[in-house]
């Protein structure tokens, strides 16, 4: 993946006299000297970061941890006191103001952690906003920005005004205004932390759903490590104005860089990082649907397992037949389909552990896990669900023999 | 003993130099306000005279209910009915003549002034003592230059309500286009907003409850000053107030005060109406 957004030693620092701050924090004073002592606020100091295209990158933080100041630097709503800020090699920081207004009326776009919805506008005329700036025709605005509701699932809605929606669907109108522009770049500050729960997840999920068809580099703030190693292909922690560790999810539990960091994630469930394909293995026994019953006993007797998937061609699952069931057939002169037990349970294989637990608890077989095509990818082992997340310590013949 | 030290000091005189000094150096300039405003004084004045009666009245109720209810129009239309029972019909079109010309002209001036000290906080410092005492100097005081500027009649009275009403209008316009939502204003620029398209679609639009409820008091303010302006030679209501002092006509003076009282109801209530109107759909929104 290319490189869509690079930042350079940016520094952000809110006052009278910004730039004579810098050599200060240069110096090691903290945040706190600083403000007593100069009535300078330090947002950002020294961030530095890659972000590639078409990636989910969250920059994750405890409040007053400057992550919406940063957040803003990337459209120069903050512009930086130093630094450069390059979006597909451009440096935006150097724009002069019609630069600037062209970048954000066609590139990057913006969601509020309040929405920003415009009350005097209906959500049409919301949506349209960015495109009515750029003067585009009245008939093109409307049929882009009624695509965009649709998208969002908001048809019918568009007379509304904001105030009499809910905060759920109000988001919506935030993000489908923010994707009317067809920007290459999304920025979300909090966009979900407002919404309760429920709606939370939904909204998290949708968001990713988008993000996959639409492909945009998204750069996403929050406070809660858990939306953010959820949605996060790479996370960015900060802490006091600085980027402390950049990585993926996986990457930062493992090692984290430091004890800020280690007490930040300490409380995360892990069974909602991890995914089914984190944990599966590999079958290496498979019995095709053609191959028939002596085919199947051998396979399982070969691989000492009690119990074996059954694929067709194309490797979609068909069921599981046991070696009981099996012998059994062999004897009645029964073929595999009439021993072939369907009920086997399919996981994806982006499913979190934590929505296997259950179903791990209600199978007596092990989970079979399926890719986006439907084809069998691999299978958990119930007991490598509930015993917490580590094939490796596991001895796969156990389940099998039982 | 204790008796003040005798220092005089001659602010008064400077404050009449002053005046003598704009009333020779601009007299070009008050002639062309004065044609200016007593043409439109006039223009509205005798549009409503020529007006029939019943339509005036018919148009007093459609308003009241559009704005408010049909009940509130009925009502308005009754006022307006005694009003012209009470043989001041002539008298009540001059009045309103003078209050429009006066409101437009502190909204014409108002709210670009409002929006001035909206973005620029140092003119705003320096605007703010001056309005203070535009609203705090008695307002008999204004009459003074007003006739030396304008001599007697409806274009002094103008000036000396202009004064008196021209600080609410200013300072709500001020207020409400600060009070926009932080996030609204990050987001319109965030989509790449010029200024003046924030102003036009953004700014303006959602201060326009708080400007409206601006408007409302100025056009109170503008009413009350009808009284005091006809001391300089404003016609209308006030003028016939003046006159029922002056003759201690107590039936006259009710008559032409309770007239005054009914326009103040309904011009509060529909100017009300209108910023409600505006008011609909905020709330939740933000």
């Amino acid at each position: 993946m290319t490189t869509k957004i690079r930042l350079e030693n940016v520094s952000k620092i809110f006052g009278p006299k910004p730039k004579s701050i810098i050599p200060m924090v240069e110096q090691g004073m903290t945040k706190e000297e600083i403000l007593k002592k100069t009535n300078h606020t330090v947002g950002v100091y020294n961030a530095s970061l890659d972000v590639k295209k078409g990636e989910v990158f969250v920059i994750m933080g405890l409040s007053g941890s400057g992550k919406s100041t940063l957040i803003r630097c990337f459209n120069l709503l903050n512009k930086p006191t130093g630094g450069s800020i390059y979006i597909d090699d451009e440096d935006i920081v150097a724009y002069d103001n019609t630069k600037l207004k062209k970048m954000r009326q066609e590139k990057v776009a913006m969601v509020f952690q309040h929405f920003g919805l415009f009350s005097h506008k209906t959500i049409l005329a919301n949506v349209e906003y960015g495109l009515e700036i750029r003067n585009v025709s009245k008939e093109e605005r409307r049929e882009i920005a009624m695509k965009n509701i649709e998208s969002v699932g908001l048809k019918g809605y568009e007379d509304k005004y904001p105030g009499e929606l809910s905060g759920g669907m109000q988001q919506r109108v935030g993000l489908a205004r923010a994707l009317a522009n067809d920007p290459d770049i999304l920025l979300m500050d909090e966009p979900f932390s407002a919404l309760d729960p429920l709606i939370r997840r939904e909204m998290q999920l949708e968001m990713l759903d988008i993000q996959e068809r639409l492909q945009k580099t998204i750069i996403f703030i929050t406070h809660d490590v858990n939306e953010a190693f959820r949605i996060g292909d790479r996370v960015a922690v900060m802490k006091e104005g600085q980027v402390v560790q950049v990585g993926t999810p996986e990457e930062i539990i493992e090692s984290p860089a430091n004890d800020y960091i280690s007490e930040f994630i300490k409380d995360i469930d892990r069974s909602k990082v991890f995914q089914a394909e984190h944990v599966m293995i590999k079958p290496n026994a498979l019995v095709s649907i053609k191959d028939g019953l002596n085919v199947a006993v051998k396979e399982m007797r070969e691989n000492g397992i009690s119990s074996v998937f059954v694929v067709d061609r194309g490797r979609h699952l068909k069921g599981i037949v046991t070696i009981d069931d099996a012998v059994k057939g062999i004897k009645e002169k029964q073929s595999l389909e009439d021993v072939l037990r369907p009920d086997v349970t399919v996981v994806k294989q982006d499913e979190y552990i934590s929505d296997l637990i259950p179903k791990a608890l209600e199978s007596s077989f092990p989970l079979a896990v399926v890719n986006d095509d439907n084809k069998l990818a691999g299978l958990i082992l119930r007991v490598h669900v509930l015993s917490g997340l580590a094939p490796d310590d596991v001895d796969e013949s156990e389940e099998y023999h039982g | 003993m204790g008796n003040f030290p005798d220092i005089t000091t001659n602010l008064g005189d400077y404050a009449d130099q002053f005046v003598s000094f704009l009333d020779t150096s601009l007299r070009g300039f008050f002639d062309l306000i004065y044609l200016l405003t007593s043409r439109m004084i006039n223009v509205i004045d005798d549009f409503l005279v020529w007006l029939p009666w019943w339509v005036f009245i018919i148009a007093i109720i459609l308003l009241g209910w559009y704005f408010k209810s049909i009940y509130a129009g009925l009502l308005f239309g009754v006022f307006i009915f005694l009003i012209g029972t009470f043989g001041l019909w002539a008298d009540m079109m001059t009045t309103i003549a003078i209050i429009v010309t006066a409101v437009l002209t502190c909204l014409i001036i108002g709210i670009p002034v409002g929006i001035l000290m909206a973005y620029n906080q140092g003119f705003s410092n320096v605007l703010r003592p001056i309005l203070d005492a535009m609203q705090t100097m008695p307002s008999f005081v204004y009459l003074i230059p007003a006739i030396f500027f304008f001599g007697l009649g409806n274009v002094s009275a103008i000036f000396a309500t202009l004064i008196y009403a021209l600080p609410p209008v200013i300072r709500l316009t001020e207020l409400a286009i600060r009070g926009v939502d932080k996030e609204v204003i990050e987001s319109a620029q965030s989509f790449g907003s010029s200024r003046w398209q924030m102003l036009r679609k953004i700014q303006l639009p959602q201060a326009l409850p708080t400007i409206m409820a601006g408007v409302n008091q100025t056009t109170m303010m503008a009413l009350a000053m009808v009284v005091i302006a006809s001391m300089v030679g404003a016609s209308g209501l006030g003028e016939q107030v003046l006159v029922s002092i002056n003759r201690i006509d107590i039936a006259l003076g009710f008559e032409a005060g309770i007239s005054i009282v009914f326009l103040a109801i309904i011009i509060d209530r529909i100017t009300n109406g209108v910023a409600d109107k505006f008011q609909k759909h905020r709330g939740a929104g933000e």
